[in-house]
């Protein structure tokens, strides 16, 4: 299976991931290579196998709807690249 | 002093001939001396680790000590440890401060393990050569030249060069088998959901399980036991009954069946890998055990299944990485979009981004179905593969990995044969089943491990198997020479 240029812009605004226009052709022949690897997978006859989602197809657990974290946020946002007021600033969004 | 067991560090550290200060120290020297060239820790922390140390022998001295209290520990730089750098071995994550403990690293620290420091790894778990490492690859000790596997080749590194006594490591498609296979040392991936994932950054969620990296099974015993146990904070924690995984050490291997796949002696196995896996099988079927001939008939659709499914969940996963919270930021962002896809794009290596395009692909409308549906389908039957093998056999033996370390570069530029080198490890993550890699010899002068695989929860028998093999070999005991 071989991607083409649109496959990739396509794949790079699902990911949020910049594939600059020099890089598209490296990209798309790797990416293709990968794909080809899946390709062996048509072959099995999977009719009437259930998805496995879990190895002992355990469910999630669920817990009482009660607060468990305590208030951390100086230090998360400590980390934080940019920061005010206990907001995280991101470049403007609306005009 | 690197050269002990851990119950013989246990046993002079209670004795008062030595305290978990000369310990650490010792490990700190050795650390400064040969780190430098082997690149396998990403962080050291010399200044936590004697305080954490010292700490250790009051513990001691106070009578409140357990089996591993004062025993120095490296972790692979996944395990998010408060105050101290975890990168993942990216860029991503170079200015990332963690701001609390993954549950292993709680658990090993209220047991009282200084941690000396943080070891490199491929980055975000992806990888089999730890050569994907923001900062540069780790080498293999026996052999510089060759990689020492990966994702976690920092913290077998660190045991086969006797630069720690213990290292955590975590394993999503092979990552702690394969290093140590590489490394000439012992490791175990638990079965899934026995140790906590909380605090280890995840990769693919369905997949990753942390283990220990260890000289001997004993050791890794254990270690398991201070790792393993139900943590409500992992919403996949397995609610069982504390195990004890040195329980069955030094039972008689007698009756034991083993379960040998002639799928797994084909095409592509090393002929010297080969001679010495069957070699040990021989050797641990002469203690009493009676070999069988199993089939895993699904094996070679398990790397096809495992590169959709883990990418697809890395690529969920990783859309946390964004720039805005914590982690990298690109410089002067044009809008929010320019902010998410330049961060990502400078942040993120090569070998990351092409996952997580690959798992978005995967998991994109059209496509849904022929991949992700298709493999989880094929998870299914390699996990019903292993269920039906177990019913005429106990364990199952075979190779890690088709090869012993590969050079340093050799593989960096295809990674379909990079994949295609974890084709024993992979079938084992899918079935979330455990499995133990042990030192049993050499190919092309570098180490081979032996892959024993059992039934989930069969960790004691597995590593009582590997304690039996190292009590009539002495691969594990072997250090390069210029680590002696």
């Amino acid at each position: 299976m071989s991607l083409g240029k649109t496959e990739v812009e396509y794949i790079s605004r699902l990911a949020q991931i910049e594939v600059r226009e020099e890089e598209v052709d490296g990209v798309a022949a790797k990416l293709s290579n990968i794909l080809d690897l899946f390709t062996q997978m048509e072959a099995a006859d999977t009719r009437g196998v259930e998805p496995m989602s879990h190895p002992l197809d355990a469910v999630q657990r669920f817990r009482a709807d009660v607060v468990t974290e305590v208030d951390q946020h100086e230090k998360l946002q400590a980390i934080a690249p940019s920061v005010t007021q206990a907001h995280y600033l991101v470049p403007q969004v609306i005009e | 002093m690197h050269n002990l067991t851990i119950k013989q560090m246990n046993e002079k550290l209670h004795s008062g001939e030595i305290t978990s200060v000369q310990l650490t120290q010792h490990y700190l020297d050795r650390i400064s001396q040969y780190d430098g060239d082997l690149n396998a820790f990403v962080t050291v922390t010399p200044e936590l680790a004697i305080s954490m140390a010292e700490a250790a022998d009051q513990k001691i001295a106070a009578g409140d000590a357990e089996l591993l209290t004062g025993i120095p520990i490296a972790h692979k730089d996944i395990f998010c440890t408060d105050g101290v750098k975890t990168s993942c071995g990216s860029k991503m994550l170079d200015n990332f401060i963690a701001p609390y403990d993954a549950h292993v690293v709680t658990l090993l620290n209220k047991i009282g393990m200084p941690i000396l420091g943080k070891t490199n790894m491929d980055e975000f778990a992806m990888g089999s050569s730890s050569e994907s490492s923001y900062y540069g690859p780790t080498k293999n000790p026996w052999d510089h030249k060759a990689v020492p596997g990966g994702s976690s080749g920092g913290s077998a590194a660190v045991i086969a060069a006797g630069l720690a006594p213990l290292a955590t490591g975590t394993d999503t498609g092979g990552s702690v088998r394969q290093p140590a296979s590489f490394c000439g040392i012992t490791g175990i991936k638990p079965t899934y959901g026995a140790v906590s994932r909380f605090g280890i950054i995840a990769y693919a969620s369905s997949f990753d399980q942390a283990g220990p990296l260890t000289r001997s099974a004993e050791d890794s015993a254990w270690m398991l036991n201070a790792m393993a146990g139900f943590d409500e904070r992992d919403s996949t924690s397995l609610e069982r009954e504390k195990t004890d995984y040195t329980a069955e050490l030094g039972q008689s291997l007698k009756g034991l069946r083993i379960g040998v796949p002639a799928e797994y002696f084909g095409e592509g196995l090393d002929p010297e890998v080969e001679a010495a896996i069957r070699t040990a099988i021989t050797e641990v079927g002469n203690l009493g055990g009676e070999v069988v001939e199993v089939h895993l008939p699904n094996k070679d659709l398990a790397v096809p299944a495992y590169y959709v499914l883990a990418p697809a969940e890395a690529s969920a996963n990783l859309s946390r990485y964004d720039g805005v919270r914590f982690g990298y930021r690109c410089d002067q962002p044009q809008d929010l979009e320019d902010l998410y896809k330049r961060s990502r794009s400078e942040g993120f290596g090569e070998e990351v981004k092409r996952r997580i395009m690959v798992g978005a692909y995967a998991l994109s409308a059209g496509y849904y179905d022929a991949y992700y549906v298709k493999a989880q389908q094929l998870r299914r039957m390699v996990r019903d593969d292993f269920t039906k093998a177990f019913e005429s056999c106990d364990v199952i033996m075979g190779p890690v990995a088709p090869t012993s370390a590969f050079n340093i570069g050799e593989k960096s530029d295809d990674q379909v044969s990079m994949y295609l080198n974890d084709l024993y490890t992979i079938p084992v993550n899918l079935a979330g089943l455990p499995a133990l890699s042990v030192p049993a010899g050499f190919a092309n002068n570098r180490p081979v491990g032996l892959h024993i695989v059992g039934p989930y929860f069969s960790e004691a028998k597995l590593l009582n198997i590997g304690h039996q093999f190292q009590q009539i070999t002495d691969w594990h005991k072997q250090m390069p020479a210029q680590y002696q």
